[in-house]
């Protein structure tokens, strides 16, 4: 089983924690017009990177969001921080 | 290439089968070919195989990273089925299912189709509703299946528990000619009458790059060398974002690890398949005695053709309130493939924003059966530009909102 660090608990079984989106991907502004291929991207189109990720995790326990950088491949936990601090 | 018969062993046996020739070639890449398929698993291989049977285009090549059907294609638990809800869906399976009857004979390789029934269980008033929904969408759809009662469940498959306390079995969507096939004979078979008509299958052989020029497809890059195409066929499964990268295009996959696994070998006990989507297992027997017991997928992406073990004990802890015997078998042996999931969890067979570039994937986690009826219908369209089976699994129904909801039928992994 995988461990991953809360940035606010520490060292947790991988069970303790959801995927929550990618980083950097915002949502388009809806109270303008938002084509459909630019909705369809939001919804549906990630990069799906192989190796090197960013992105956002929730840890049910303490409900917190926060950043994670890993790899996909290797399965290494490279930084996992708050959303308010950007990674090093 | 020297058919396979009785009359062949018969006579190989008198001469200690030194007659055999080998089942493919393994040649070196030309610099140019008419089709390049990426990716040799099932359904690149069904791909180039009804390329040549159907529309006579057999300078083809093949380029595989690793060995024919070490993807996917050698790692499920070889589930045939075509008991889908909606039109596009039931329309491809059954294909592909018809396909599997006679595809030894077809080959001349035996695929060991064995249609030894397949039920899936409902045991949430939910899933009745839903398998009986499915029962009579299939009759409008000409696909054999029928709503059976606990009693014929426990009749078809005696090992099965009806009352377990969360989850009592409360009827099934029973399909008769559903059933299993060897997965490695399936590549094997493809590969070998591919290579018969003439196609270069050219393994250790990985795609680095894509050439374009003008929005339109030049060729590829690859660990041996450059190799130029006038059409080319992306079916890579869990790589294909990788490959679309290379393109210059994204594609709507995520890609995640799912697991399997099997116990020792015990006499045979089960000869039907049984799927529980309710409690997320499926369990059918091998030829060989083990239970097969497919599990869940990764809830996070990645490509380490591994899994995480909770997901192996989910699955188990899960599977013995159906099957109480599987509390007293060994496990022997657990593994992993990256499967390529869409939204709507319905694949891709479609053009590309890029001239001449085709992609099939997104089968996910149920593509084994479907590979016979993917291969005839992708030829069909990168040999025409059109295919009345593909059309609906466009690129571009993610954009026009035309989501094809198998949800029903599809909500666990197999
Ligand atoms: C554990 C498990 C259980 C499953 N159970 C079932 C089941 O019971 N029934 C069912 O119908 N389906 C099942 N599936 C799904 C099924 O296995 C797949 O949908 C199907 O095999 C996909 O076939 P494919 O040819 O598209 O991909 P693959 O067989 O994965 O072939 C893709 C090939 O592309 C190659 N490749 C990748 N990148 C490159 C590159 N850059 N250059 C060259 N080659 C490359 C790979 O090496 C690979 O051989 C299961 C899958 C898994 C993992
Ligand atoms: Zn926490």
């Amino acid at each position: 089983m995988q461990r991953f660090t809360c940035p606010f608990c520490g060292l947790r079984d991988e069970r303790e924690f959801s995927f929550a989106g990618e980083s950097g991907k915002t949502r388009p502004d809806t109270a303008a017009e938002v084509s459909d291929a630019d909705w369809s991207a939001y919804l549906f189109t990630g990069t799906n990177p192989r190796g090197r990720t960013d992105e956002i995790w929730v840890h049910t326990p303490c409900q917190e969001y926060f950043r994670m950088i890993r790899d996909t491949v290797t399965m290494e936990v490279l930084e996992t921080v708050p959303l308010r601090r950007d990674p090093s | 290439m020297k058919r396979y018969s009785a009359f062949a062993i018969a006579r190989e046996g008198f001469r200690a089968h030194k007659g055999w020739d080998r089942a493919w070639t393994a040649p070196e890449p030309r610099k140019n070919y008419d089709v390049i398929i990426v990716g040799a698993g099932g359904h690149g291989l069904a791909t180039a195989y009804y390329l040549g049977r159907n529309f006579g285009i057999t300078n083809v090549a093949i380029l595989e990273k690793g060995w024919l059907g070490g993807g996917n294609t050698g790692r499920n638990t070889t589930i045939i089925r075509s008991n889908y809800l909606q039109d596009p869906s039931a329309a491809i399976y059954e294909k592909a299912r018809s396909l599997y009857e006679t595809l030894s004979q077809d080959l001349n390789y035996n695929v060991m189709f064995s249609p030894r029934g397949l039920i899936m269980l409902a045991q949430t008033h939910h899933e009745v509703r839903g398998y009986q929904r499915t029962a009579h969408a299939n009759k409008l759809q000409g696909v054999d299946t029928e709503w059976i009662s606990p009693t014929r469940v426990k009749e078809l498959c005696p090992i099965i528990e009806l009352k377990g306390p969360r989850y009592p079995v409360l009827g099934g969507l029973y399909q008769e000619r559903g059933g299993t096939a060897r997965h490695d004979a399936v590549a094997w078979g493809y590969a070998r009458a591919c290579s018969a008509m003439g196609m270069d299958i050219i393994q250790n052989c990985e795609v680095t790059g894509i050439r374009t020029e003008a929005g339109r497809v030049r060729g590829v890059s690859t660990t041996k060398g450059e190799i130029d195409c006038q059409k080319l066929g992306i079916v890579v499964a869990g790589h294909s974002g990788v490959l679309a990268q290379m393109a210059g295009f994204r594609l709507p996959i995520e890609s995640v690890a799912l697991q399997a696994l099997v116990s020792e070998p015990i006499k045979p006990c089960m000869d039907v398949v049984v799927m529980a989507n309710t409690v997320h297992g499926y369990m059918s027997q091998s030829d060989k005695g083990e239970m097969v017991i497919g599990g869940g997928a990764d809830g996070f992406n990645n490509y380490t053709q591994r899994g995480s073990f909770h997901h192996i004990e989910e699955t188990v802890r899960s599977l013995i309130e159906t099957f109480p015997m599987v509390s007293r078998l060994k496990m022997l042996r657990q593994w992993g493939g990256i499967v390529d999931m869409t939204g709507d969890r319905s694949p891709i067979l479609s053009k590309t924003p890029v001239d001449n570039i085709f992609i099939n994937c997104g089968w996910g986690t149920g593509g084994f059966k479907a590979i016979p009826g993917s291969g005839w219908g992708f030829a069909e369209l990168m040999a025409t530009g059109e295919s009345a089976l593909c059309e609906a699994f466009s690129l571009d129904r993610f954009r026009a909102g035309r989501f094809i909801d198998e949800s029903v039928a599809a909500g666990v992994a197999h």
